[in-house]
C-alpha cells in the first residue's frame, strides 16, 4: 500500500475535497501496486523458467490482474477463495507474500506448501486461500462447501470461487451452483473468461449464452470488463455484500485475456491465436495502463507516484526471488509426512 | 484350485531387427493414422486433440489428414465425452478417447467403470463397447500431485476392462492397433516421460496380441517383471547387475488385463528369484497382484519371497528432491537384486 499521510507536512490542513481525493488516490494506487506486483512476479517466473531455475511449468496470470485484484479488494482477509492452475494472481491479491510464493514455485522448504504443492497448488490458510487446483473446475465443490460452512457457522464470511471459462465444461460446476442457489449460500463464482480453453477458442467448446447458465439456477449474474479494475471492484463489492447479507450466491463473468501462452512453455501460439490479437489486447486493454491513464486523466496522481510504486514493487520481487533461490530444499524425510493428518 | 489356471500363450512376437528408429509418440501417431485409414469407423475425441495435437504433440497432423469430423476437439468435459465415446462404441463406431493426464480419469470414472465395463455382460453379451481410452501415467515431470499419478491398477481391478502398458515404440504401435480392433473397452496408458524414447519399428503392418508378455532380456539368476517405463528402469538395472555377475531376466507383461501368467511363472520357476517393478502405488497395486500370481504358480521353486517395488505410497510431491524419492530407480532395483541374490 502507498504510504502517504492524510495531512500534508504540518502546513494548512487539507480541505475536505483534498482529503477525499487523497483517499481516492491511495485506494486506487494501492490496487495499481498490487496489479504491478503480480505482473512483475509473473515476469520473474517466466525468467526462472527460461533460465531453467524453476522445476516444471507455470501458467502466468499477466493480463488478468484486474480480476483477482478487483475481486479480492472487496473481500475481508478471513473470507475464502479457491483458485486455479493460473493462480499466482489470486494468491497474491488475497494476501500471500511474494517470497514464500517464489519459494513454493522452486520447491523449497519455506514455500507455502513446504515445496510439496508447487505453482498449481498454493494454499495459505492465513489469507483465506483454500488452495489453487490443477483440476479444471475442481474447486467448485470445495468453494460451495466452504460457503455452506460459513452459513452454518454464521461467520459472516463469503467465498469466491475463481475458475476459467474452460471450467464451464465441467458438470461439477453446475451441480454445485444448483445447491448454492437452493441453499442460498454466500459464494461468488468468478469466471475468468480469457477466450481460450488451453489451445482452443471457447466459441468451439461452449454452446449458447454463458451467462444464461448461472441465470438458469436463479443465481444473480453480472458481466464485467475484466481489464477495468474499477469495474471489477464495483461489481465485486455489490455481489460480495449481497452474499454477506445472506441474499445468496452470485456469478461474475469477467472478460479478460492472458498475455502469455497457456503456460510458460507455450511459445508458438500462431495456430490458435494471432499475433495481432495479442498485440491489440496488450496495447489497448492492459489493466495497468487502463488504470494509470484514468488516474492521470482525473489529475489524481503525479508521475512520482508511479515511479515510487514501481521502485518498491521491483525491490519486493527482487528480494523475494533472492530469498527463494537461497532457501533450502525440504528434508528428504518430509516425503512421507502429511499423507495423513 | 491347487494351481492357478495358466492361459496358453502364443510366443511373443519379437521386436524386429530392421525398421526405422522412431519415438514412442510417433509410433502412437502412426498406429492411429493407419487404423483411421483402414477403418472409417475409427475416430478420435478429446481436449486439444485437433490443431494442438495434444499438449504432448502426439496427435500432430491427424486433423489435417482426417478432418475435424474424425479428430474432434471437445470441451473440458471428461465425463461427458467419455460417455459419448461409450455411446459411439455401442452403436457401430470405434472411438479412441484421449484423457490428457491419467489423473483426469477420475472425472470419467463412472462412464468407464459402471458403463463401459458393464454393458457387454449386463446385456447378456448382446451389446459391446469397442472403446479405447488413451491416457498417460508417470511421475518425475515436476507436475505435482494432480498430474503425476499412475492409476492403471484401478482399471486392472475391474472385470470387463483391458489394460495396456507399452514400454517401447514397437510395442506401443502394435498394441494400440490391437486395442482399436478389440471389441472391449481398453485403457491404454502411455508414460508421458517416454514420448521421446526411440526404438526400431518396422515399416509394415503388424499387431501385438494382448495377454502375451515379452521377454525384454534373457537371464538366469533373477527375474525382474516390469511394466511401462519401469521396463527401461529394469533394463538399466539388469545392465548394472551384469557388471556384478548377476544375470537378470526382464519380463514385460505388456497388458495387466489380460495377464500372461504363464510366462511370468515359467521365468520365476527358472530363476527362483523375482522382483516386480511398477510405477503405480505399491499398496494394493499391480506389483501385489503379480507377486501373488507368481507365489501361487511358482511357490516351490522360489528361493525367497517375491519382492515388490512400486511408487512410494504418498501423493506425488512437487519438489524435485522429494519427487525423485517416490519412484523406483535402477539403483533401487540393483540393491534389491543384490539382497535377493545374497550379494548385499
Ligand atoms: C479436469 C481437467 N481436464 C483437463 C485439464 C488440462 N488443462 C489444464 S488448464 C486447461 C485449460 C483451462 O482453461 P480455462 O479453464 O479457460 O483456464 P485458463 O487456462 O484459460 O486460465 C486444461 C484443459 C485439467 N487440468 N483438468
Ligand atoms: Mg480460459
Amino acid at each position: 500500500m502507498v504510504s502517504e499521510h492524510i495531512t500534508s507536512s504540518g502546513e494548512r490542513p487539507l480541505t475536505a475535497d483534498e482529503a477525499m481525493r487523497t483517499r481516492e488516490r491511495q485506494f486506487w494506487l494501492g490496487l495499481y501496486e498490487q496489479m504491478l506486483t503480480i505482473r512483475l512476479f509473473e515476469e520473474q517466473v517466466n525468467e526462472l523458467y527460461m533460465s531453467a531455475k524453476m522445476p516444471g511449468l507455470a501458467h502466468l496470470y499477466s493480463g488478468e490482474e484486474a480480476v483477482a485484484v478487483g475481486v479480492c479488494a472487496a473481500l475481508r482477509r478471513d473470507d475464502y477463495i479457491t483458485s486455479t492452475h493460473r493462480g499466482h494472481g489470486h494468491c497474491l491479491a488475497k494476501g500471500a507474500a511474494v517470497d514464500r510464493m517464489f519459494a513454493e514455485l522452486l520447491g523449497k522448504q519455506p514455500g507455502y506448501c513446504r515445496g510439496k504443492g508447487g505453482s498449481m497448488h498454493i494454499a495459505d490458510q492465513e489469507s483465506g486461500n483454500l488452495g489453487a487446483n490443477a483440476i479444471v473446475g475442481g474447486s467448485a465443490g470445495i468453494a460451495t462447501g466452504a460457503a455452506l460452512s460459513c452459513k452454518r457457522r454464521g461467520s459472516g464470511q463469503v467465498v469466491v470461487c475463481f475458475f476459467g471459462d474452460g471450467a464451464l465444461g465441467q458438470g461439477l460446476l453446475y451441480e454445485a451452483m444448483n445447491m448454492a442457489a437452493l441453499w442460498q449460500l454466500p459464494v461468488i463464482y468468478v469466471c475468468e473468461n480469457n477466450l481460450y480453453n488451453e489451445y482452443t477458442p471457447n466459441r468451439e467448446t461452449t454452446a449458447g449464452d454463458m451467462l444464461a447458465r448461472p441465470r438458469a439456477f436463479g443465481i444473480q449474474t453480472e458481466e464485467v470488463d475484466g481489464q477495468d479494475v474499477r469495474a471489477v471492484y464495483a461489481a465485486a463489492v455489490r455481489l460480495v455484500e449481497r452474499a454477506r447479507r445472506g441474499e445468496g450466491p452470485a456469478y461474475l463473468h469477467c472478460n479478460t485475456y492472458r498475455f502469455y501462452g497457456h503456460h510458460v512453455g507455450d511459445i508458438q501460439r500462431g495456430y490458435y491465436r494471432s499475433r495481432e490479437e495479442e498485440e491489440w489486447w496488450q496495447a489497448q486493454r492492459d489493466p495497468l495502463k487502463l488504470l494509470s491513464s484514468w488516474l492521470r486523466e482525473q489529475g489524481l496522481v503525479e508521475e512520482r507516484h508511479f515511479t515510487e510504486i514501481e521502485r518498491r514493487a521491483r525491490a519486493l520481487i527482487e528480494a523475494g526471488v533472492r530469498f527463494a533461490l537461497e532457501a533450502p530444499y525440504p528434508d528428504p524425510q518430509e516425503v512421507t509426512q502429511h499423507v495423513y493428518a | 484350485m491347487s494351481m492357478p489356471s495358466v492361459s496358453s500363450a502364443a510366443s511373443a512376437p519379437q521386436a524386429p531387427e530392421g525398421g526405422r528408429e522412431i519415438t514412442l509418440g510417433q509410433a502412437i501417431r502412426e498406429a492411429l493414422a493407419e487404423e483411421m485409414r483402414r477403418d472409417p469407423r475409427v475416430l478420435l475425441l478429446g481436449e486439444d486433440v485437433a490443431e494442438a495435437g495434444t499438449p504432448f504433440k502426439v496427435l500432430s497432423g491427424l486433423v489435417e489428414e482426417f478432418g475435424p469430423e474424425r479428430v474432434i476437439d471437445t470441451p473440458i468435459s471428461e465425463a461427458g465425452f467419455t460417455g459419448i465415446g461409450v455411446g459411439l462404441a455401442m452403436t457401430g463406431m470405434r472411438p479412441v478417447v484421449d484423457i490428457m493426464f491419467g489423473d483426469f480419469l477420475t472425472l470419467a470414472m463412472d462412464q468407464i467403470v459402471n458403463q463401459a465395463a458393464k454393458v457387454h455382460y449386463m446385456s447378456g453379451g448382446k451389446l459391446k463397447v469397442p472403446l479405447v481410452v488413451r491416457t498417460t501415467l508417470g511421475a518425475t515431470r515436476r507436475s505435482a500431485a494432480q498430474h503425476s499419478q499412475s492409476l492403471h491398477a484401478w482399471f486392472s481391478h475391474v472385470p470387463g476392462l483391458k489394460v495396456v502398458l507399452p514400454s517401447t515404440p514397437y510395442d506401443a504401435k502394435g498394441l494400440l492397433k490391437t486395442a482399436i480392433r478389440d471389441d472391449n473397452p481398453v485403457l491404454f496408458f502411455e508414460d508421458k516421460m517416454m514420448y521421446q524414447l526411440k526404438g526400431l519399428v518396422p515399416e509394415g503392418e503388424y499387431t501385438i496380441p494382448f495377454g502375451v508378455a515379452d521377454i525384454k532380456r534373457r537371464g538366469s539368476d533373477l527375474t525382474i517383471v516390469a511394466t511401462s517405463s519401469m521396463v527401461q528402469v529394469a533394463l538399466a538395472a539388469a545392465a548394472d547387475l551384469e557388471q556384478l555377475g548377476i544375470s537378470a531376466e526382464v519380463i514385460d507383461p505388456r497388458t495387466t488385463s489380460p495377464l500372461d501368467k504363464q510366462t511370468l511363472i515359467e521365468s520365476a520357476r527358472k530363476t527362483s528369484r523375482v522382483i516386480v517393478v511398477d510405477e503405480g502405488y505399491q499398496s494394493y497395486g499391480v506389483t501385489a497382484e503379480i507377486a501373488a500370481v507368481i507365489n501361487e504358480g511358482a511357490f516351490y521353486y522360489l528361493d525367497a519371497p517375491v519382492k515388490r517395488l512400486g511408487a512410494l505410497d504418498v501423493p506425488v510431491p512437487f519438489s524435485p528432491v522429494l519427487e525423485d524419492l517416490t519412484v523406483p530407480t535402477p539403483a533401487a532395483v540393483v540393491e534389491m537384486a543384490k539382497i535377493l541374490c545374497g550379494r548385499a
